[in-house]
């Protein structure tokens, strides 16, 4: 049967999606903006966390009408109550994405500390992570959700090496220190973006599955 | 031959492809749905609902129109002191099934039951069972409203008076508590000898809820109560419902999907006379199991 509830599915999906492309964006960006030493990127990035900011407002908003006046259940009601939660998830994406570019741009005054190699490859994990979570929200498939899950780890244990290493050149040189902590903060920040790119593929898990799996044992 | 094959197949004669293809669609549909049952588990119910005491179980139920199968191998444990609705499209089963529980349907002609219903472990349908005490045990309330052209105060008195409760004190009795439980006492007990056709809809509903309290049964059957209500009428039905479960069992069939979801501790699905799935409401509206439960909730059946 036709359902004019599928048309308002359909949009709030689109919002989503449009919400995930921009996010996803912006923390390629941001990461470009402190190899390349960019600041007119970085700008960029931050300026169009406002659009996020409405886009997640607007999604909200879509997703409580919806609730109000077409008591959605089972799949339908699943759907809208993950997009809420996925909106949120999204927006702080997008935060720690303008808080990296902050970051950089402090970096841009100091010359580079060293050679960039792990941050970028966690970037490249945590974006990929981000991606995909959207691609398994998008086409409802929760097995390409359960393997975002596993690549956490990767980028946990990449957040410990640079930890370490950047340690390592605080405790031999003093003046390292204030750059050291910079981009200690931005390995912290992709971390934090992996773990609501990680959240995103649980919420998906429970909209295909309806089975919660965040907080349990990983299975 | 040619002639012969024209009348026989209904498809041969549908000159258009594309409607060719949309009722050899229909056609298969319909033969798949008229596919007879595969024998299903003895007893489908929630899980939550093995620990607890049955007040009605359902064993291997058919139920036939004369030559109409309108239930089909139904199975069902329905637990004492809960709210249990039927839900599903017109002409599922699911009246029909409800008025088993009372032997109601022994009214229509040509219908005739296979398998058991057990009320506290009795077959109702067994040969020495006195229906009318059966009737006591399990009250009904109808969709449509139906006071006697008595008084408010008759109405519920009726019931007793037939049990031998003789005029005075504890009739009052009876009436004042059973006005109470169902949720009316205070707006009628200044005008308990006028007519209970001058109460609104929604007042006569409830009723006939305390008319079906009044001889203190021990399930209460409610074929959709407040498909005839305003909404506050409803809400005042559906809040009833929630301590009238404390004293005795509900079952409740209704068409209105939230209200299954409000008031329901159980939910069971039918379609073409089965029961597809049965489990706890919260379940059948967040993760049903079958498609077809999920299809229905949504709104995509049909």
């Amino acid at each position: 049967m036709q359902r004019h509830f599928d048309d308002e599915l359909r949009e709030l999906k689109q919002k989503l999606l449009r919400m995930g492309a921009l996010v996803e964006n912006q923390v390629r960006q941001a990461l470009m903006s402190l190899i390349e030493r960019d600041e007119t990127v970085a700008q960029e990035v931050i300026a169009n966390d406002r659009q996020v900011n409405t886009l997640d407002v607007e999604v909200d908003e879509t997703c409580l009408e919806l609730l109000a006046l077409f008591q959605p259940a089972a799949r339908d009601l699943r759907f809208v109550t993950t997009a809420m939660k996925i909106s949120t998830e999204l927006e702080r994406i997008s935060d720690l994405a303008e808080n990296i570019c902050e970051r950089a741009i402090e970096l841009n005054q100091e010359p580079q500390l060293k050679p960039y190699i792990d941050i970028p490859l966690m970037a490249e994990h945590a974006t990929k992570m981000v991606g995909e979570a959207i691609d398994a929200f998008v086409r409802g498939d929760s097995m390409l959700a359960r393997r975002v899950l596993k690549d956490d780890d990767h980028v946990d244990a990449l957040n410990e090496q640079i930890f370490r290493e950047l340690l390592s050149f605080m405790i031999e040189n003093p003046q390292t220190i204030s750059r050291a902590i910079r981009l200690s903060f931005i390995s912290k920040y992709l971390e934090r973006i992996a773990d609501h790119a990680t959240n995103i593929a649980e919420l998906v898990v429970y909209m295909v599955e309806g089975k919660i799996i965040r907080h349990t044992i990983p299975a | 031959m040619d002639t012969i094959k024209h009348v026989t197949n209904p498809l041969s004669s549908c000159p258009k492809t594309e409607e060719r293809k949309t009722l050899t669609l229909v056609v298969q549909k319909l033969d798949k749905d008229l596919k007879p049952t595969a024998i299903q588990d003895p007893i489908i119910m929630p899980h939550t609902l093995s620990e607890q005491p049955a007040k009605i179980l359902v064993e291997n139920m058919n139920f036939n129109y004369g030559a109409v199968r309108a239930l089909k191998n139904v199975n069902m444990k329905i637990s004492a002191h809960k709210v249990t609705a039927f839900i599903g499209p017109s002409g599922c089963g699911k009246s029909t099934f409800l008025r088993c529980f009372n032997r109601l349907n022994d009214l229509v002609d040509g219908t005739k039951v296979e398998g058991r219903i057990l009320l506290d472990g009795q077959d109702i349908y067994s040969p020495g069972v006195d229906v009318t005490d059966l009737r006591t045990k399990v009250g009904m309330v109808f969709q449509k409203v139906n006071p006697f052209p008595k008084s408010i105060y008759q109405n519920v008195a009726y019931g007793p008076q037939l049990q031998k409760v003789r005029k005075g004190d504890r009739l009052d009795e009876i009436v004042e508590k059973s006005l109470r439980g169902a949720g009316l006492w205070e707006e009628v007990k200044d005008r308990l000898h006028e007519s209970a056709l001058g109460l609104s809809g929604g007042q006569q509903q409830r009723l006939c809820i305390a008319r079906a309290l009044a001889v203190n049964p021990e399930v209460l059957l409610m074929d959709e109560p407040c498909s005839a209500l305003d909404p506050i009428s409803t809400g005042r039905i559906e809040e009833l419902l929630h301590t009238l479960k404390e004293q005795l069992t509900v079952v409740i069939v209704t068409h209105n999907m939230q209200q299954a979801a409000r008031v329901s501790d159980y939910t069971g699905f039918f379609l073409l006379g089965e029961l597809i799935e049965y489990d706890d409401t919260k379940k059948i509206f967040t993760n049903p199991t079958d498609r077809r439960t999920e299809d229905y909730v949504t709104g995509r059946f049909g």
